[in-house]
This record gives structure tokens, sequence and C-alpha cells, in this order.
């Protein structure tokens, strides 16, 4: 087992941002918008250093696919504890149709390159809440899959995940190499200190294209609009309940 | 548990336009000499320019200096002002005012900026000249060698909860010691206060005085947009003894973009008057309301800024560091533009302290370097003529007629005389003690907002993307838990309730029995520091919270 952790890192914007949508409805305003990493990207950086704080895996690669700023979110990654980082680049036209399949191509054709013995992912990403990219990536390598996980613990070539459903907690066993998700209650990441922002200065970035990984970046998605969510409506308040019925037949919703 | 340490040459407090400057200037001179320099700077805000919030008409003097190309570089000075209005409002009409050459808020020759963007091309400038930023990062401590000189700074620990605690994340801050360490804080830095103390830098200038100054950014209607126009006003709604006025400006960037905005001294002596209200309300009158009519608005924010000027001016050095920007105050008030002359003290200061950090052997009398030619050059430069010139309109204002005795003044003596008249006027004192008790105020009837033109607070304060880590210590820190309620609440009704922008301070019924309490709402703070600069009592103390957290402005 090579002991390599892929984690793979997405710079969104962040979540206390008001987000504005453009005037020609064609996405959303991102010049000079404040972004972050990913809240649950960060909750996999934190697993993936954890697992190595415990000697059981050796190397923590982060890996994230975008333009140039993409490597201030792999420097945030470095500086939690992971070894070294790889900045697949997409930008422009790309980056803006750029999905999970794509992104789950990316991934498989990594872990392939880099003896990846576990892809440690965010459940899914603030901006578009897809929580597809971890699913695709273990479907393209065919290998297990534990997703929406809240505790893993490593068994010799086996994890132990726990994942979050609807019904509670569910507990299974995959073999490695596999694919996980982290999921809100995984771990408290730790901070970008700044001593370690300035360590991770010197660990190394690769810069690598989606060609060179013989992966085709075309969407089979197109965005027609992007609209924002109807505003809401003042309500009205009545005073007794016969007011309430005249008004709900009134307004034809009984 | 001891802390990591790290040695830089040079350390600059502040990521804003006198901090950049500095750190540009010294990176180049470094690298026309051929010489090594370690220059960090450390900004509190998550990326360089989301805590930047000005008009801003700039002066592009000083930008030409550190970069004669600054155009084929890119700099974003978009918007050559190619109209100036000035008016004195009413309720309903104004009067327009003639913008003779020569007053001070003439702009011929100037730029309307989004200042943030500004100082986010002045990041990467520095960047690329090999400076080392460190956005996300707040000074918290200033530390001292042995002989009392500085020694440099360190950020905060990070990861205590709100009770005091440590969390399991928790994380002590780092030491970044340097030659010399440079205060860009801005107005009222919370390091700069003290330092003030410590090296009793004040002892020969006035108490500094502030105004608030808020701002929106809106999209309006393509008819209504009229690109390089400058807009100021004076007037309604503010009374003629309460200083203030408004700014418009129409910016070129491409979309009909509007920068507007609202100024009021905090010398103010009404507690019931809301600074955020006054400027929802200015909004209404038909000369603003026409433009904003079927806009919509994008951005909001609010930062105090300098008044005081020349007779506020401190002390600006000490063994070990020194002050630039507004955090000393260099802001021409009449002009309303600070950050030409902020650039220009960065320079100086960056000139005056190059041969020294990088002397073979210099013979320092301290450890921490003193460099006085800083403040030596500064005042034989055109900062100080500048700020001298302009050095008693904003004193004017306290007379009689208030506003119009103002005006009268800089009519007859700035614009006749460029300030040449030999006498000084003083300003009033500290503007926390402005304030008169509310038994003998008038509570001011506010109308409610219309949801279009005018908006409630709390849906402003979202707007600016403010946030802080919830579980941390409040960073709006009280000298007596007891004084909000027994002294502001009883003697002033509590006028932090209306002076902070951003909704932090409230008081609110206690849970059990009577009374009521002070609740700090610290995640909604937008770092203005007004509450520091205006508590009657002085007694909310501001400290910088976490790094990263605060405004998300965006081109403000």
């Amino acid at each position: 087992m090579s002991g390599r952790v892929l984690v793979g890192v997405k710079r969104v914007i962040d979540y206390a941002v008001k987000i504005r949508v453009k005037p020609d409805n064609s996405g959303v305003v991102t010049d000079g918008v404040k972004h972050s990493m990913n809240p649950f990207c960060e909750i996999a950086v934190e697993e993936a250093v954890k697992l190595k704080e415990k000697k059981l895996i050796k190397e923590v690669v982060a890996v994230s696919c975008g333009p140039q700023q993409s490597q201030e979110t792999i420097r945030t990654a470095l500086a939690m504890g992971a070894d070294r980082g790889i900045h697949v680049e997409v930008s422009g036209k790309d980056y803006e149709t750029l999905g999970p399949l794509q992104v789950s191509k990316i991934l498989a054709a990594l872990a392939k390159k880099e003896d990846a013995q576990l892809i440690i992912l965010g459940k899914q990403a603030i901006d578009d809440d897809c929580n597809q990219t971890g699913q695709m990536t273990a479907a393209l390598l065919d290998w297990p899959q534990g997703t929406f996980a809240s505790e893993v613990s490593m068994d010799g070539a086996q994890v132990k995940v726990v994942r979050e459903i609807d019904g509670g907690l569910e507990t299974i066993k995959i073999n490695t190499p596999a694919v996980l998700t982290a999921d809100l209650r995984l771990n408290t990441p730790r901070y970008a200190t700044l001593p370690n922002i300035m360590k991770a200065k010197k660990k190394k970035i690769a810069n690598v294209k989606p060609a060179d990984l013989g992966v085709d970046l075309t969407s089979r998605l197109e965005v027609l609009r992007v609209d924002e969510p109807p505003q809401r409506q003042a309500g009205m308040k009545v005073e007794t309940v016969e007011d309430l019925v005249e008004k709900l037949r009134d307004t034809g919703m009984v | 548990m001891e802390r990591f340490a790290d040695e830089a040459d040079v350390v600059i407090v502040g990521g804003g336009p006198a901090g950049l400057s500095a750190a540009i200037r010294l990176k180049q001179l470094a690298n026309e000499q051929e010489k090594e320099l370690r220059v960090c700077v450390v900004e509190k805000a998550p990326q360089i320019g989301a805590h930047t919030l000005s008009g801003a008409c700039l002066e592009p003097g000083a930008l030409f200096e550190l970069f004669p190309d600054w155009k084929e570089r890119g700099a974003p000075l978009n918007t050559p002002v190619t109209e100036d209005v000035f008016s004195i409002f009413t309720e309903k009409h104004r009067i327009p005012v003639p913008i003779l050459p020569g007053l001070p808020m003439q702009n011929h020759g100037n730029y309307i900026v989004r200042l943030g963007n500004l100082v986010r091309w002045l990041g990467e400038q520095a960047e690329e000249l090999g400076v080392e930023l460190y956005p996300g990062y707040a000074a918290a401590e200033v530390l001292f060698h042995e002989d009392g000189s500085v020694k440099g700074i360190a950020t905060n620990d990070v990861g205590i909860a709100k009770d005091g605690s440590p969390k399991d994340v928790f994380e002590r801050g780092m030491e970044l010691h340097a030659k010399i360490t440079l205060f860009g804080e801005g107005c009222h830095g919370h390091l700069a206060k003290q330092l003030y103390k410590q090296f009793n830098l004040r002892e020969n200038c006035e108490p500094q005085t502030y105004a608030i100054g808020l701002k929106e950014l809106w999209m309006v209607d393509e008819k209504k947009w009229r690109p390089g126009r400058a807009e100021h006003s004076v007037g309604w709604p503010l009374d003629r003894h309460t200083y203030g006025g408004s700014f418009l400006y129409h910016l070129n960037e491409g979309e009909p973009l509007v920068a507007l905005g609202f100024v009021i001294g905090l010398d103010y002596s009404n507690p019931y008057l809301s600074p955020f209200r006054e400027f929802q309300r200015w909004k209404h009158h038909p000369f603003v309301a026409s433009t904003l009519e079927g806009g919509q608005r994008i951005a909001y924010g609010a930062r105090a800024l300098n008044e005081g000027g020349f007779q506020c001016i401190p002390k600006l050095t000490f063994p070990g560091g020194l002050l630039i920007g507004c955090s000393p105050g260099f802001m021409n008030v009449p002009k309303i533009k600070g950050t030409h002359t902020a650039m220009k003290s960065g320079i100086l200061a960056a000139e005056a302290i190059f041969p020294k950090v990088t002397a073979e052997d210099l013979d320092s009398q301290t450890a921490g370097l003193h460099v006085p030619e800083y403040s030596e050059n500064l005042k034989k430069s055109s900062v100080w003529k500048e700020l001298h010139a302009v050095r008693n309109i904003r004193p004017s204002f306290h007379n009689y007629f208030g506003l119009y005795g103002g005006m009268v003044y800089t009519g007859i003596f700035y614009w006749m005389l460029r300030g040449k008249e030999p006498w000084t006027l003083k300003h009033q004192g500290l503007d926390a003690h402005q304030l008169k008790p509310a038994k003998d105020c008038k509570p001011i009837e506010y109308p409610k907002p219309d949801g279009k033109i005018s908006f409630d607070l709390l849906s402003s304060v979202a707007l600016s993307g403010t946030n802080h880590e919830g579980d941390q210590p409040p960073h709006l820190t009280l000298k007596d838990d007891g004084v909000p309620v027994e002294r502001n609440l009883a003697i002033y009704d509590g006028p932090e309730q209306r002076f902070c922008p951003a909704g932090v301070y409230e008081y609110v019924p206690v849970e059990t029995g009577d009374g009521m309490r002070l609740q700090i709402n610290a995640q909604n703070c937008v770092h203005c520091k007004t509450c520091d600069i205006k508590d009657p009592s002085q007694n909310i103390n501001w400290v910088v919270p976490e790094g990263g957290g605060g405004p998300a402005y965006n081109g403000m």
C-alpha cells in the first residue's frame, strides 16, 4: 500500500458573502468577491492530516482544479499539514463549465498516477451543492465509497466508516483503495497558522493540465439561466379563525 | 506555551494604501540597490482590500511617484472626474454652490476609484516586488525589547472559546520581530492607541476628532448614469450644528455603478442621532432619489475617518517604530481625501528607514531602530503644506452659525488666503465628551425604510459580508461591565445602539426580573472603530478579533 492520500480542495465563494446574480443572468458575480476553501474540503484535509499524525498513512497530497487563485486554496491545505499540492489548471470558459463529472475524471486519473490508497473529499461544495464528485470518482475507479463520513478508522487494509444517513448512523467496512467524503461532524478543522503558512511556501505545488491526464473537459450540461430566489412576500396577520378560513378560501388554497 | 518567532527586516501592520506604499517603496529601493530586504505585511482582512472602504476621489500624485507607469500596469483608475457638483440641501430642494477653482472640493485632475480594488492592485504589485503579504493574520500585540524599544508584533492566539477557555484547535499566535515596525492600521488603530500611551506621542497635539462614513454601492438605471460625475452635499438632513455631508460618485467601469455615502462628525451632541438612519433618509432627497430610483443596492459598509487634521498629528516616531497613514491621520478634511497623503507618508517612511535598515554597521542607541528623519521629511513635504493650509476649516465650524459660518470662513480665509492666516483654531476636545445628556435633547423621528431606496440595519449589515468565528471571546471589550447600564443607558439613553452602523450593541431586558443589559453582537462588527471613539464613558475598547474575520468588502 502506497500510504498516499489524495485530498480534493475546492475554492468557493465564502459562505458569509451575499451572492449577486450577474445582470445578464448567466451566473453569479465572482470578481473580487471573497473566496475561501469549501468548508467540507477543510474537514477532508483535517481528516487526512489526522490519519498521517496517527501514522496510518504516509503522505497527504492536496489537489485543486481551477484558475491561478486555486493555488491559494492549496497553500491553505499545505499550511494545515498536507505534504505537497497538485494544481490542475482550468480557467476561462472551461472553468465556468467545470462540473463534478470532469473533476471526477481528473481525480481518477491522478489517483492512478499517484497510486493513491485513499481519496478524501468534502461531501459537497457549498456553491453548487452537487454532492456527486466523490461518488462519480469511486465509480470511474471501480473503488468502494464511504460517503457522508462522520467517523473514519483504519483497520489494516480496510476502512471502517460511520455514515450519516436519513435514518441515523450506518457503519460500513470497505476495502482500500477507496473514496471517502467528509460530512460536518467528522472533525473540527485546525487553523492554518501564520508560521505554517510561511512554511507552506516552501512545499511544492505541481502544475498539471487536464489534457496531460487525458481528460476532456467538454461539459454535457449547459446553464441556461441563473436567477435570484423570489423575494419573500410579507405575511398577513388575521384576528380570528373565521378570518383565516376566509382568507384561505379567497386565495384558492382551500 | 512558547510562541514561534521569526525575523524580518521590516514589519508593516496593515495592508492598506499607506502600508502597501511603504512596502513597495522599500522593495523598489532594495531591488535598485541590489540589497536583500525582508519586508512582511500583516493584515487582518481575509484578502487585501476586504477591509478597505472609502468614497473615493483620488489625487494620483503619490501613485505617480510609486509607479510612473501605473496606467500601463493596469492600476484601476478608470474614472477621471468630469463634473463636480456641490449643493446645500433643504428638505425638498437644493441650492447649487459654484465650485470655484482653488476651493478644496474641486476635483479637476482626480479620479473616482473603488479604493478596495486599488488596494488589491497595490497588493499584487507588492507581491511581484517580493513583499511577503499575509492577509488573514491580525497583529494583536506590540512586542518590546528590554530597553523599551519596539521589537515587533505578535498575532493573536486562535481557537479560544467564548468563555476564554482553549478549544481543541487552540494555537498560539506567532511573533514577528523586525529592526523597525511600521504601524498603518488606518483610522483609530488599536495598537496605535497603546503606542500613544507607551511613548507619550500625543503630549503636544490635540486629541484626534473623527467622523463616521457610511457607504453603499448601487447599480443604477442606465438612463440615470453619468460617468465621471462627482456630487457632494451639505445641509439636510443635518442641522447646521452637526458637521457632515454626502458624496455620490458615478463610476465609469463598464457598468452603471454609483458609489454614495454620508459622513457625520462624531462630535455631534444629540445622543438620539443615528448616523445610519440619517444616511438612509438622506437618500430620499429628490436630488438623490432620482438617481437611485429603479436601481439596486449591491454593497454596504462603514468606517470612521479622521477629522482633526494638522492640530491632531501626534509624534510620529519612537524607538523601534513609526506611524503612517490614517493612523496618525493625514486626511485633508475639506477635500475629504486622505489616500494620497497616506500613500505619501508610506513612501516617505520607506525612504527614511531604508538607509538605516540596510546599513552594514549602524550604531543605534536602541535595539529597535529610531528614525526621526521620517518625521522631519514629512514636515518638509507637500503633506504638511497641504494640511497646514486647511487646518482652520474644520474648527471654523464651531461658531453660532455652524455650517454657514464654516463655509464663510472657508470662502474668505482658505479661498483667498490659502490658510496663511497666522492663527490656528482649536477643536473642541474628545468626540466622546460632546454628547449632551438624553434628557436635554429631543429624540429624532426617523422615517421607516421603504425597502427600495432606504433599508433596515440588519439587511444592510448582511450586504457587508461581515462574519466572525462565533465561538471566540467578543472583541468589543468593556473596561467596566456595569458602566453601560449605569451610565450610558441612564444618562445618554444608550447611544451605542444608534451610532454603531452594524447593530452590534443592543439594550435588552434581562431574562429574569427588571432592568436592562447590554448585548454585544460581536459577529456583526464591521471594524469601523466608531464605538471606541464615541462611547461617552470611553469604556468600550476595540481589540482585534481572530484574523480573517470582519467585512468582506469588494471594491469599496
